[in-house]
């Protein structure tokens, strides 16, 4: 007979979701004192055998192109951290009818924090208050202000590249110096001087200077591919390390969340979760919960936490959980540069890597009207990075032939081409959402997520925008421009498909009003006192700016207070 | 001195930095690591190779195209000492799409010989083969014989994985002259972009 395993012990609290969210909760909580299980629906890490830098592609059978070469061109080759796909076996999700959406999920302790770009970016004093400034959205519920210390001691913590440049909509932080740019950036910083475009040194949470027990950045250009030094920032080698180190924390892996189970008196009281190794069912109580899965996951889990207090759902008594779900907006293009043919050999991997770059653009025409609301940056890459899979096709298709001027063809256009991509603030709208599918489960019997996306006005006018941006700088480079955009059709001016950035949020917004929002500014439920998210399920806008950063602000800040409304008895 | 296997596993688990629970690889053993991985693979592939899914002429056939497609010259040597068709091969052996185009491919290529040349690709002599080759090379002599297109599509899959198998083989990033993957203090930034 099956028995679900109820863990006798009742933790102070439950963290589900071991990435950037999950793994700050966990840090601030135990080092405050309180016992902290934390669930992850992946299997442990092990950065010695999981990560896979300086490997070389002929080290690997499949060259880095995956199984029948299947990951050809995919952004997650053989050489990526553990264990991210857009598709898993075994928990798919839907699209309704006329969406787009891809959804990247990393099953593994850390999660997404182990592969992302880096990039650390505060929000700015407007992007709090976008509302109020142009009459689209919602504003937060709290200010720049507010969060500034957490960005501090965040950044203190983790330990940041970049300058200080004192532009409005781009906040200075507490910074390591920056690596110098290489060749490609140097070449695009005299292009946007030129077209009037801020350049800047990058900000990118890895560090230049030793921090906390870590070595800094050897510039192998790898992080993609995990950090065995961790000199970048992960989640894993960052944050759960010193959570464990405090001996609070029971790290419970290959455990896939089923729902959040309320008491009578309507507060969270435990976890179901499935075991992924038996397929076995368990459960584990705590007296508060910080749900920290990733935007979509945090959602899916409230939603399918119904009880008779919560038939919508847990906590969802504003219907909004699941609403307003938001990605950046994006779009990419390249140019050729023959003057980049000429290069002598030399080491351009620094730190980060292929778009991961030493300078960016921030956003910089916030001083004036636009065609559009709201801004974007624009994060470069190309050069001459290790070589991999696919890397060729373009030349192969534009030269054709075979022999000695195909092989010298390739060589020669080996770092000549710049791309960039451009991630933009994307406006809510009622039409893009995600709810639980009425007929599909999972393998662990988990109904799945069906999802609806459409892209605004505004969205495409931005992508617009961002194309002439690109053909101008890589103009004014002196390059050729190679990237065509329709007008119209399913990706207008090049705009990705909803998901395509990684960068979900909304799905379980902060407020002040119950009726419009999900969650207070401190991340704790209005429904559910002892219940916290503190992913980007909680952002009310998408500023222009990589998430991460503010995720985990906002959880430090979130778990503070979760540990001052414990040593008060409100929880 | 050598460092034996269990010994460089020992080191790459007990890498906790003094008072944490830091899981910092040292950058030496990761090194000796990989270097491993490498000897380990090039001992057991010793021998001729054994194709996984293209039969034995078809193999020929293959390893003849790959290097045609990259040649050797004075700088370096061309697909075949890349490893290219064995690479091919092995994605092929996993790949139901792969095996039309590239198996599908190289069928069409000898039955099209034949027809022209009253023998397959390799029976052919070289001026035969380059020809054959210099049609199916370019789309466009597809506007003039319409029956090339699908020896151009091989073709145009076949260069392509080829340069896959040229480009991150060792040869090919030596000759490339990518520099990278290695351990620094300080990144130097780049020399200074010649004048145009």
């Amino acid at each position: 007979m099956l028995e679900v395993i109820r863990s006798p012990k009742i933790y102070d609290v439950c963290i589900i979701g071991s990435g950037a969210a999950g793994g700050a909760a966990a840090k601030v909580l135990t080092e405050g004192g309180v016992s902290v299980v934390m669930l992850e629906a992946g299997p442990p890490l092990d950065p010695a055998k999981d990560f896979k830098e300086h490997l070389w592609p002929y080290d690997l059978a499949h060259r880095g192109g995956g199984v029948g070469g299947k990951l050809r061109g995919e952004e997650a080759d053989e050489f990526m951290a553990p264990n991210g796909a857009w598709e898993i076996d075994g928990e798919p999700y839907v699209l309704a009818p006329g969406s787009t959406f891809r959804w990247f999920r990393s099953r593994v302790v850390g999660g997404r924090t182990n592969h992302w770009g880096r990039v650390a970016l505060r929000f700015s004093p407007m992007d709090f208050k976008a509302r109020s400034r142009d009459g689209m959205g919602d504003d937060w519920p709290m200010t720049y202000e507010e969060l500034a210390p957490y960005y501090d001691k965040v950044e203190s913590y983790i330990g940041v590249f970049g300058t200080k440049e004192n532009i409005p909509s781009s906040p200075d932080g507490i910074f390591q110096p920056p690596p110098k740019p290489r060749c490609t950036e140097t070449l695009l910083k005299r292009a946007c001087d030129k077209v009037n475009v801020l350049c800047v040194p990058a900000r990118m949470a890895i560090i230049t200077q030793p921090l906390n027990g870590r070595p800094a950045c050897h510039y192998c250009g790898q992080c993609a591919r995990g950090c065995k030094s961790a000199s970048n920032f992960s989640s894993s080698q960052v944050l759960i390390p010193p959570a464990l180190a405090t001996g609070r924390l029971t790290l419970v892996t290959n455990a896939m969340a089923r729902e959040i189970v309320v008491g009578k008196d309507g507060k969270a009281e435990a976890v179901s979760y499935i075991d992924r190794t038996t397929k076995g069912e368990k459960q584990v109580r705590a007296r508060s919960f910080v749900v920290a899965a990733s935007t979509c996951e945090s959602a899916r889990l409230l939603l399918n936490s119904r009880s008779t207090l919560f038939p919508q759902g847990l906590a969802n008594s504003s219907g909004l959980v699941g609403r307003n779900l938001m990605d950046s907006v994006g779009s990419w293009g390249s140019g050729y540069f023959p003057q980049l043919e000429k290069m002598p050999p030399h080491n351009h991997d620094g730190s980060g890597g292929n778009y991961l770059p030493h300078v960016y653009m921030p956003w910089w025409k916030f001083d004036r009207k636009n065609e559009f609301l709201r801004g974007y940056h624009i994060e470069p890459g190309g050069g001459r990075f290790m070589p991999v899979v696919e890397q060729f096709d373009d030349v192969c298709d534009h030269v054709e032939g075979y022999g000695a001027s195909l092989k010298q063809s390739c060589r020669r256009s080996y770092g000549a081409t710049i791309g960039m991509e451009a991630l933009g603030e994307m406006i809510p709208n009622e039409n893009t959402y995600c709810e639980i599918d009425p007929s599909v489960v999972d393998e662990w019997g988990i109904p799945v997520l069906r999802f609806h996306w459409r892209a605004g006005e505004n969205e495409m006018k931005m992508a617009k925008d961002m194309q002439q941006t690109f053909r101008a700088i890589v103009e004014a480079a002196g390059g050729t421009y190679s990237t065509d955009v329709t007008t119209d059709g399913p990706a207008p001016y090049g705009l990705y498909d909803g998901g395509t950035a990684i960068h979900e949020s909304g799905t379980v917004r902060m407020g002040d009003n119950p009726k419009n929002s999900v969650l207070n500014k401190y991340c704790q439920a209005h429904d559910v006192k002892n219940l916290f998210v503190t992913d980007a399920g909680a952002f009310v806008t998408s500023p222009d700016k990589n998430p991460t950063l503010s995720i985990l602000a906002l959880s430090w800040r979130a778990s503070e207070n979760l540990l001052e409304q414990a040593q008060r008895g409100n929880l | 001195m050598s460092i034996s296997r269990r010994d460089l596993i020992k080191s790459l688990s007990l890498s906790a930095a003094a008072g944490s629970m830091l899981r910092v690889v040292p950058l030496t053993a990761a090194e000796t690591a990989r270097r491993m991985v490498r000897v380990h693979k090039a001992v057991s592939s010793s021998g001729e190779y054994v194709p996984k899914f293209f039969p034995e002429h078809q193999y020929k056939t293959l390893r003849a195209l790959c290097q045609a497609i990259i040649p050797s010259d004075q700088e370096s040597g061309g697909a075949i000492e890349a490893g290219a068709p064995e690479f091919l091969d092995l994605l092929s052996s996993e790949n139901k799409d792969l095996q039309l185009q590239l198996g599908g491919g190289v069928m069409w290529l000898d039955a099209t010989c034949t027809e022209r040349n009253g023998q397959t690709y390799l029976q052919c002599a070289p001026g035969q083969r380059t020809e054959m080759l210099d049609l199916i090379a370019f789309r466009k002599n597809a506007d003039k014989d319409p029956r090339l297109r699908p020896g151009i599509e091989f073709f145009s899959t076949l260069r392509k994985y080829t340069a896959d198998g040229f480009f991150t083989s060792e040869i090919g990033i030596q000759y490339l002259g990518y520099i990278g993957n290695t351990y620094l203090k300080e990144f130097p930034g780049c020399p200074a972009i010649p004048e145009a």
